[in-house]
C-alpha cells in the first residue's frame, strides 16, 4: 500500500512504486480530470502539483510523490468557488476540445502563485510545456492575464 | 432526416447529461456540474416531458434539454446547436440542458445515411431542423395554453419560456407540459419561423456551454470512462505497414503482476490487464514474431522519388478549361515548380482509445467518434452480430479533426475484438506512439504545375499535376464521391475550382495505392491544394512584378464575396504599410466547406526560422450563428494549419514511420503562437462551415511572407525542413 496526499486528503493506493502518478491517479482513484497525453513528459496534459510545484504526473513515480502534497485539477477550485485561472478561463472562452485544459490550468495556477503579474515571457516560460492541439494559445495568453487581475482583486464577469 | 417528423429517442438509452449553466460570479453553484452518469441505472423518461421531437424535450419544472446528435471536439455544437433551437422555441439558451444522442437515424446527417459529424457541416445541415423543431415546439405550448385560456392563439405571445396573452395572464412552459401532450403537434411545415432580423441568440456573442465541466476536470471524453469491473488493454500493433504476426511468446507478459490475458487479435497481440500501467510493462515483455519483408521498400522518400517522375507524365484529368497548350506558346514568362507536402498525423490531443462490453445481448461501447453509425455497423460486422445489437455512447472527443471519423472504425473494431470473451468491459488505450504510428495520415502530394503570365503580366495559364493517394476512395464515401474513371473529388477540391480567374487551367491526378494508410485531415483536400494555388498566384504575382495583394484582386474582381474578404483581412492587417523592422506580410485566399476565408501572415525570419508574429484573417461564412464559435474556430483552424506548416510531418522508412511521438512530430507551443485577429464579413450568402475553413489559408499566407522576407520561395513543407538558414 501507498499512502498519497491528494488534494488535502490521505489515499491509499495499492500499486508498485515505479507506478507513474498519472496512472494511478487515473486508473486506480478515478480522478480522470489529469490527461495522458504523450508519457514522456512532453505535453503538459498530466500537470499536476506536488508541494506547490507544477510537475508532469506521467513521468513521476508513486515513490517520489510519497510524502508530498499533491494537487489536481479536482482540488484547484475552493469548494464552489472556482479558482481565478478557472473563472478567467471561462470568462474568456478558452476551452475547445478541453483535453489539455487541466494541464493548462495546473500550470497557470502553479505560474500565478509565484508570480502575481505575469508578463508575456514569463507566460511563454510557465506554458511552454502545454500542447494544445485545437489552438487556444492566444486565449490562455490573455485568460492567464485576466486570471492575474481576478487574483489582484478584479471582478470576474 | 425527417425534418420534424417524430423521430423518438430510445426511451431505456443510458442518458449523459452535462449540467451546463453560466457561472455567476465565480462560483459553481448553479452549474448543475452533474458527473456525468456512466455506470448509473439507466434514467427513464417521466411522463410529465412534452417531446415533440427527438431534439428537444420540456419538462414540467421549465427544464428544456436540448439532445444534440453531433459530436463535440472542441467545434462548439453543443453551443450553436442549442441556440438554434433555442431562438425559435424563445428559451434563454445559455439556460437550456444539452443531452449527447444516442445513435438514432433522428440524428442522421440529411446527405448521409449515416450518424456523422465532419465537412464542418453541423450548423449549416441542422439549421432549418433545429429552426423548425423549436418553432414548432414553441407553437404546440401556445396551442396549449390558448386550450386552457380558451383565448384566440393570436393574441397570445412567448417571452422567454413564458406564454403571456393581451389580459396580463402568464403560464410557464413547464406549466403546459401535460396540456401540450394531449393536443396533436403542429404541422412543422405550416409553422412561420421567425424573421432573422428579431432573432435575440443567433449572430449573437455567447459563450461555450461546456467551459464549467472542461475547466474542472469533470467533463468525461472517452479516455475517462469507467465501467464496473472494466480491464485496460493496449495492443502490440504492427510495427511496419503491412507486417504480419508470424508468433508470440506471452510467458513473461503474463508474469507481469495485474495483466489478466494476451491475446492476437486482428490488429495485433492485445494485453489485457487491471489498469493502464500494466497493460504497457506486459506490451513491452512480449516477445512478437512480425514478419515485415513485405514492408521494406516502403519509405516516403521512395515515393517522393517515384512521384516525381510520375508527375511528369500525363493524368487523369479533373479540369481542362481552355488550351494550356496554346497558352504556354504564347506566354510571356513561365515558371515550372514542384510542390510537396508531406504526410500528417492528426494527432489529437486524446489519443485514440474505446471501452467495448460484449455480452449475450451484443456489444456497447463508450467512445468519442465522429462516426457512430459506421463504428456500429463495422462492429457488428467483426462481432458477427446484428447491428440492432450494437449500442454506443458518444463522450467528449478530445479532438477528432477527422481522425475519429475513421473510414474503418479501426479504434471502435479493435475495442470491441479485444473486449469479445472477455466477459467484462475493456479499455483499449492508444499510447501516443500507438496513435501516431497507426496511419490515417493526411496523405503525402507531390504536384508539378507549369504555370505562365502573358504581355499585361496576368495569368494566361496553369497546368497542375497531383500525385498521391485519394483520401475519398479510401473511405466509404468513394462509392458516391468518385468518378467511374477514378477521379476523387477531394483531390483536386480547391485546384480545380479555385476563385483566381485563370483564363486556361488543366489539373491531372495520379491516383497511388502506397501501403500507408490516408485519411481526411482538416479540411481534407484543401490545405494541399490551398497551399499550391496559393503559392503559384503568388509566384505569377512575382514574374510579373506586381504586389501579391493587388494581384489577387484582379485575379477576383468578378467574385465580389471573395473580393471583399480578400479586402478585409488587406485592410485590417494594414497591408502595404511599414511594419516592424524585420517584418513582412503574406497574404492568402481560399473558399472550402461553403466558407471563404483570406489570411495575412505577418513573418521576420532569423537565422533560418521562421517567427509567425501575427495572423489576420477575414471569414465569410453566409450567417455566422454563433460569432464566437466563428472566431474561435478560426483562431484553431490557423494555429492547426500553422503547426502542420512550421514542422508537421511524418516519415516513413521500411515501412516504419519515424516519429512516434510529440519529441519527433514537433506541434506548435505557446511561444510560437501568433496574435489573430479575425474579423467576420457579412455577406447574406448561405450558411457555410466554420470548423475547417480555418485551415488551408494559413501555410501559403505564411510561406508567401517568408517569400517577401527572404526572397525564398518555399515549395516543400514543413518549412522548417526547407527553409535556408
Ligand atoms: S502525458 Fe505527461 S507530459 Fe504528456
Ligand atoms: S482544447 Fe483541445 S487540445 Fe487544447
Amino acid at each position: 500500500m501507498i499512502s498519497l496526499n491528494i488534494n488535502g486528503v490521505q489515499r491509499e493506493v495499492e500499486a508498485d512504486a515505479d507506478m507513474p502518478l498519472l496512472w494511478a491517479l487515473r486508473d486506480i482513484l478515478q480522478l480522470t480530470g489529469t490527461k495522458y497525453g504523450c508519457g514522456i513528459a512532453q505535453c503538459g496534459a498530466c500537470t499536476v502539483h506536488l508541494d506547490g510545484q507544477p510537475i508532469r504526473s506521467c513521468s513521476i513515480p508513486l515513490s517520489a510523490a510519497v510524502g508530498g502534497r499533491i494537487t489536481t485539477i479536482e482540488g484547484v477550485a475552493n469548494g464552489d468557488e472556482l479558482h481565478p485561472v478557472q473563472q478567467a478561463w471561462i470568462e474568456l472562452d478558452v476551452v475547445q476540445c478541453g483535453y489539455c485544459q487541466s494541464g493548462q490550468i495546473m500550470s497557470a495556477v502553479a505560474l500565478l502563485e509565484k508570480n502575481t503579474n505575469p508578463n508575456d515571457a514569463d507566460i511563454d516560460m510557465a506554458m511552454n510545456g502545454n500542447i494544445c492541439r485545437c489552438g487556444t494559445y492566444p486565449r490562455i495568453r490573455a485568460a492567464i492575464k485576466r486570471a492575474a487581475e481576478i487574483k489582484r482583486g478584479g471582478k470576474s464577469a | 432526416m425527417s425534418e420534424a417528423g417524430n423521430g423518438t429517442t430510445d426511451n431505456g438509452r443510458r442518458q449523459f447529461l452535462i449540467g451546463i449553466g453560466v457561472v455567476a460570479g465565480g462560483t459553481a453553484a448553479g452549474l448543475a456540474l452533474r458527473p456525468w452518469l456512466v455506470g448509473a441505472a439507466d434514467v427513464g423518461r417521466p411522463p410529465a416531458d412534452f417531446q415533440p421531437h427527438a431534439f428537444v424535450r420540456i419538462r414540467s419544472d421549465d427544464t428544456v434539454t436540448v439532445i444534440i446528435g453531433k459530436s463535440e471536439m472542441g467545434q462548439g455544437v453543443y453551443g450553436s446547436l442549442p441556440m438554434i433551437l433555442a431562438e425559435e422555441l424563445d428559451v434563454d439558451p445559455t439556460k437550456v440542458q444539452v443531452e449527447i444522442a444516442g445513435v438514432d437515424p433522428a440524428f442522421n446527417h440529411p446527405f448521409l445515411p449515416a450518424q456523422f459529424t465532419g465537412g464542418s457541416m453541423s450548423v449549416m445541415t441542422t439549421y432549418d431542423a433545429l429552426r423548425r423543431v423549436g418553432a414548432q415546439a414553441r407553437a404546440a405550448l401556445l396551442a396549449a395554453a390558448a386550450d386552457q385560456w380558451n383565448a384566440e392563439l393570436i393574441t397570445l405571445t412567448t417571452d422567454n419560456g413564458v406564454v403571456r396573452d393581451s389580459r396580463g395572464r402568464s403560464l410557464r412552459y413547464g406549466a403546459l407540459v401535460d396540456a401540450a401532450n394531449r393536443l396533436s403537434l403542429p404541422d412543422p411545415t405550416a409553422i412561420t419561423l421567425k424573421d432573422p432580423s428579431t432573432f435575440k441568440y443567433i449572430g449573437q456573442p455567447q459563450r461555450r456551454l461546456d467551459s464549467p465541466i472542461k475547466v474542472t476536470g469533470s467533463a468525461t471524453f472517452g479516455i475517462d470512462v469507467m465501467r464496473p469491473g472494466m480491464l485496460t488493454a493496449v495492443i502490440a500493433r504492427p510495427p511496419a505497414f503491412g507486417a504480419r504476426l508470424r508468433g508470440f511468446d506471452a510467458t513473461a507478459a503474463k508474469a507481469v503482476v495485474g495483466v489478466v490475458e494476451v491475446k492476437a487479435v486482428p490488429s495485433g497481440v492485445a494485453v489485457i490487464a487491471q489498469h493502464t500501467y500494466a497493460a504497457l510493462r506486459g506490451r513491452d515483455a512480449l516477445v512478437i514474431d512480425w514478419d515485415t519483408s513485405g514492408s521494406k521498400q516502403l519509405s516516403s522518400e521512395g515515393l517522393r522519388q517515384e512521384w516525381r517522375a510520375l508527375a511528369k507524365r500525363p493524368g487523369l484529368v479533373g479540369k481542362n478549361v481552355g488550351d494550356v497548350a496554346t497558352a504556354f506558346r504564347s506566354a510571356t514568362r513561365s515558371i515550372e515548380v514542384e510542390y510537396e507536402l508531406p504526410y500528417l498525423a492528426h494527432a489529437c490531443m486524446e489519443p485514440l482509445n474505446a471501452v467495448a462490453e460484449v455480452t449475450a445481448e451484443g456489444c456497447e461501447l463508450w467512445l468519442g467518434t465522429q462516426s457512430q453509425s459506421q463504428d456500429a455497423r463495422f462492429v457488428a460486422e467483426a462481432l458477427g452480430i446484428a447491428l440492432s445489437e450494437v449500442r454506443i455512447n458518444t463522450l467528449f472527443l478530445g479532438g477528432g479533426f477527422g481522425r475519429r471519423a475513421s473510414a474503418v472504425s479501426d479504434f471502435a473494431v479493435d475495442a470491441a475484438l479485444v473486449a469479445q470473451g472477455v466477459g467484462k468491459p475493456v479499455k483499449v488505450m492508444w499510447t501516443r506512439e500507438d496513435d501516431m504510428r497507426g496511419g490515417y495520415y493526411r496523405p503525402l502530394s507531390f504536384n508539378r504545375v507549369k504555370a505562365a503570365v502573358g504581355a499585361d503580366g496576368m495569368p494566361v495559364a496553369i497546368h497542375h499535376v497531383t500525385v498521391s493517394k485519394p483520401v475519398l476512395a479510401n473511405t466509404a464515401m468513394g462509392k458516391m464521391a468518385v468518378t467511374k474513371e477514378g477521379l476523387d473529388p477531394s483531390t483536386i477540391e480547391g485546384s480545380a475550382d479555385m476563385p483566381y480567374a485563370i483564363p486556361n487551367l488543366r489539373v491531372e491526378v495520379h491516383n497511388t495505392r502506397e501501403a500507408v494508410p490516408i485519411l481526411w485531415w482538416r479540411s481534407v483536400g484543401h490545405s494541399i491544394t490551398g497551399f499550391v494555388t496559393n503559392s503559384v498566384v503568388d509566384e505569377l504575382a512575382t514574374l510579373a512584378g506586381r504586389d501579391p495583394y493587388e494581384y489577387r484582386r484582379e485575379l477576383l474582381k468578378e467574385k465580389p464575396r471573395h473580393l471583399a474578404v480578400l479586402e478585409r483581412a488587406a485592410s485590417a492587417a494594414n497591408w502595404g504599410m511599414t511594419l516592424s523592422a524585420g517584418h513582412f506580410h503574406g497574404i492568402a485566399l481560399q473558399e472550402s466547406f461553403g466558407s471563404i476565408v483570406a489570411q495575412v501572415a505577418e513573418v521576420s525570419v532569423f537565422n533560418g526560422k521562421a517567427r509567425v508574429h501575427r495572423v489576420t484573417c477575414a471569414v465569410d461564412c453566409g450567417l455566422a450563428v454563433s460569432p464566437s464559435q466563428v472566431v474561435a474556430q478560426m483562431e484553431s483552424g490557423i494555429l492547426y494549419g500553422l503547426s502542420a506548416a512550421l514542422d508537421g510531418e511524418i516519415n516513413i522508412e521500411d515501412g516504419r514511420v519515424v516519429e512516434g511521438n510529440f519529441d519527433g512530430y514537433r506541434v506548435l507551443r505557446l511561444v510560437d503562437s501568433p496574435a489573430i485577429d479575425v474579423h467576420i464579413v457579412t455577406s447574406g450568402g448561405p450558411i457555410g462551415g466554420i470548423g475547417e475553413p480555418g485551415t488551408p489559408p494559413i501555410a501559403p499566407a505564411v510561406c508567401n511572407a517568408i517569400f517577401a522576407a527572404t526572397g525564398q520561395r518555399i515549395r516543400r513543407l514543413p518549412i522548417s525542413k526547407s527553409l535556408s538558414a
